[in-house]
């Protein structure tokens, strides 16, 4: 007789809400619930895996600046325009999450605070799914503008990032005020990812409002790497250290566009055929890799492997059976 | 799991005797604990105990060959559930389907495009191992396939055809081959149990669960057919990963021989860009061989290159010699980039500079494997280190500059480096990708 080998793991993931309707006194249309897995990806017959995993689509808040044609091509007419950006993903795409980036903040570039405030108020008015803010990566600028868009946005329950060791104090605090929840990004590496989640619950903010950014290597170029941190701090979420149950954020978008097999045409590397296939396979198997790893959001580009990731999602949850 | 030095030196004599060249029982069998020595050294072992030894020494997993010499595919032999618990040894082999009802052109014509998929990755050599003849038509048309296949390559073969005494026939021709034959089911298990006894060629076995493939596998080793490889059926992809999950966990943490045999996935007929996700799924869970309706060089390309990845050694990163490499003609007036000894970088890098057409020097300083800012970061790129390369690789003879590039990531270090080296450091760009530019603009 074969008797299948069960564990029985003792943690679980934190369940996390992005999105706050109405009745919860934000004015989104409904929220997206992430986390809360009892077993490793798609082992259904072990334990509860509550919630598919989802995707949120990229989007910035100036025109985006190096982005492949194999993207422009989708939306390339609207994203210089930020709310018809938004509104194009969601009427024609889809889109169940956004992710903006406020790239446009950056001081290379210097976009005036009062154009930020005014997309966010107008992009609330015009969008009415859950969000995803993250900051343009310098850190004083962030520590500026951020706290301001957790104002604005207070009460939409919005997952705002990032924060890393060295720089966690101001966002938290804001997030903590206005009821969102906050990214926590450390460089593929374990011990720094529990470290900031200890800090940043330190200061307040519950365990069950952070999700982990375990950095991401694009197919071929470290991926590797952020899988087996990745599955690490899955099994120790499992085994019930509650410091590091919380879900995964994988920016697989920005970094599989970023490396030259997503885009260098097919005359200069005849053998690797196609760069719009190939560009859309290099999203597509990033994601793919790193939902076997746990990941909970994928933050992602082209719409096509958008929609082929959700229906392989979709025909994996099939055999969801509790 | 394998046994302690202590267990194993319960089973031997304890006399002492040093007939094995240790001077007692003990040091033996912490040596064989560690697989270090054979058993055989031991000329007093009794019968009962070697046998207990020579069954636990067992991998859990047994290693499958398939085909031959150089372009033979090795798949099993693993040992744990996590690559970071230790590494994935043996990198699925990736196959392609064949039919044999095809046009003797149009199989030639795949031949050659299936010849095409190679590529260059980190100084590794990615391609597809196996290609798969599946008999759709007459006996005919498929031994036609076969020879067809086997005259124009070399890669190793998976023949399929459930029919025993027509896989019989070809097996008389081309046994020596080593292919492996597809597939057993419990259907017509019994004939080919009868038939393949003795021919020692690897062979797939099916049944919907796994008490069925359990059941088969030892009524076949019954018939000394013990070349195995087990197939999940990719009908329902969460079910095929629970299968393939239980399969990995039951070899290694339970023992169970009759499952500890390497996993064979087919995949065809469906979407084909959820199959390519599918087999990404596979890839990284526990599959030994899958099995592909497409060749396209994308694709290929991007699941080859994810097989690298997940089996790459996780506790030894993938390095490359530090020393100075000289790209194109170079002379002494060529610019000299420095960067680490991490593969993944160095060959970034080179790929770069080989597309600026500017004859350069690549100084990889040793960092242990480390990528720019992770060695930065653990103090393995430093100026102490940078300095160390120069003149280990006596830079000073090759070029009449004092110039070096240093990657933009470590612009902080530029000062302490000018300083300390003497050599004016010049800082290059954050990401590869702007290399040509700033090579043509320097």
């Amino acid at each position: 007789m074969i008797k299948e080998y069960i564990e029985n793991w003792s943690g679980e993931v934190n369940t996390l809400v992005i999105g706050a309707t109405p009745e919860e006194g934000g004015s989104r249309r409904f929220s997206v619930k992430i986390g809360g897995e009892r077993t490793l990806p798609f082992l259904f017959k072990e334990a509860l895996l509550p919630f598919k995993p989802v995707i949120a689509y990229e989007i910035w808040d100036i025109e985006p600046i190096d982005w492949a044609t194999a993207l422009s091509k989708y939306y390339g007419d609207v994203w210089g325009n930020t709310l018809e950006w938004a509104d194009k993903l969601i009427r024609e795409y889809k889109a169940e999450l956004l992710c903006l980036k406020l790239a446009g903040a950056h001081p290379e570039i210097g976009k005036d605070l009062d154009e930020i405030v005014k997309l966010l108020e107008g992009l609330l008015k015009k969008v009415d799914i859950p969000l995803i803010i993250i900051g343009c990566g310098d850190v004083q600028r962030d520590n500026f503008i951020l706290p301001l868009c957790s104002q604005i946005l207070k009460n939409e329950r919005c997952l705002i990032g990032e924060v890393n060791q060295d720089n966690y104090k101001t966002l938290t605090a804001a997030v903590l005020a206005d009821g969102h929840s906050i990214i926590a990004q450390s460089p593929i590496d374990i011990n720094i990812a529990k470290q900031l989640n200890i800090l940043i619950s330190d200061m307040g903010l519950p365990l069950e409002r952070i999700v982990i950014n375990p950095t991401v290597g694009a197919l071929g170029y470290g991926l590797e790497y952020t899988y087996s941190i990745m599955e690490r701090l899955r099994l120790a979420a499992l085994n019930n250290d509650r410091v590091v149950a919380s879900p995964f954020i994988c920016f697989v978008g920005q970094e599989s566009w970023r490396v030259k097999e997503a885009t260098t045409p097919e005359k200069e590397f005849s053998r690797w055929g196609s760069e719009w296939r190939r560009g859309y396979l290099w999203e597509l198997i990033t994601a793919g890799a790193l939902l076997q790893a746990g990941a909970n959001i994928l933050v992602m580009r082209h719409p096509k492997a958008i929609e082929k990731i959700k229906e392989y999602i979709d025909k994996l949850y099939e055999f969801k059976i509790n | 799991m394998a046994l302690s030095g202590l267990e194993i030196y319960k089973l031997l004599p304890k006399t002492n005797c040093r007939e094995c060249g240790f001077s007692t029982c003990l040091a033996f069998a912490m040596q064989l604990a560690k697989k270090a020595v054979a058993l055989d050294k031991c000329p007093f072992l009794t019968e009962e105990s070697k046998k207990i030894l020579e069954e636990l020494n067992l991998p859990a997993i047994k290693l499958i060959t398939i085909g031959k010499n150089d372009q033979r595919v090795q798949i099993g032999n693993e040992n744990v559930l996590f690559r970071h618990e230790e590494r994935f040894y043996n990198p699925p082999g990736i196959g392609i389907i064949i039919n044999d009802d095809l046009a003797q052109t149009e199989v030639l014509n795949i031949i050659r495009k299936i010849k095409d998929l190679e590529f260059e990755r980190i100084g590794q050599r990615l391609k597809i191992e196996l290609l798969a003849i599946r008999n759709r038509s007459s006996e005919e048309n498929f031994l036609k396939t076969i020879d067809l296949v086997v005259h124009n390559t070399s890669f190793a073969l998976v023949l399929m055809c459930e029919e025993p005494r027509r896989v019989k026939k070809v097996l008389e021709l081309y046994k020596d081959l080593r292919p492996l034959i597809y597939r057993i089911t419990p259907d017509n298990f019994l004939q080919f149990s009868q038939l393949l006894k003795g021919d020692n060629v690897p062979v797939v076995v099916w049944s919907e669960d796994l008490e069925g493939i359990s059941y088969l596998t030892q009524q076949l080793n019954r018939n000394q057919i013990n070349e195995l490889v087990l197939e999940v059926s990719n009908k329902s992809p969460a079910f095929a990963l629970w299968q393939l999950t239980q399969i990995r966990r039951l070899s290694l943490k339970k023992k169970e021989r009759s499952l500890g045999y390497p996993v064979l996935v087919l995949i065809e007929n469906q979407d084909k860009d959820l199959s390519l996700l599918f087999t990404v799924s596979y890839i990284a869970k526990y599959a030994g061989i899958i099995l592909l309706d497409t060749f396209s060089p994308e694709d290929i390309f991007g699941i080859l290159t994810l097989r690298q990845n997940i089996y790459t050694d996780p506790q030894k990163p993938l390095q490359i010699e530090p020393k100075l490499y000289s790209i194109g003609s170079v002379n002494t007036y060529s610019p000299v980039l420095v960067t680490t000894n991490f593969s993944l970088t160095y060959y970034t890098v080179l790929g770069e500079v080989e597309a600026s057409r500017v004859p350069s020097y690549i100084l990889s300083v040793n960092t242990e494997g480390m990528s720019v800012l992770t060695a930065w970061a653990a103090e393995k790129f430093t100026p102490e280190s940078i300095i160390e390369a120069i003149e280990k690789s006596e830079l000073k003879k090759f070029v009449n500059h004092n110039r070096i590039i240093i990657p933009g990531y470590v612009a902080m270090m530029s000062g302490d480096l000018q300083e300390k080296s003497g050599w004016q450091v010049i800082v290059g760009p954050r990401e590869a990708a702007g290399i040509p530019r700033f090579l043509r603009d320097l």
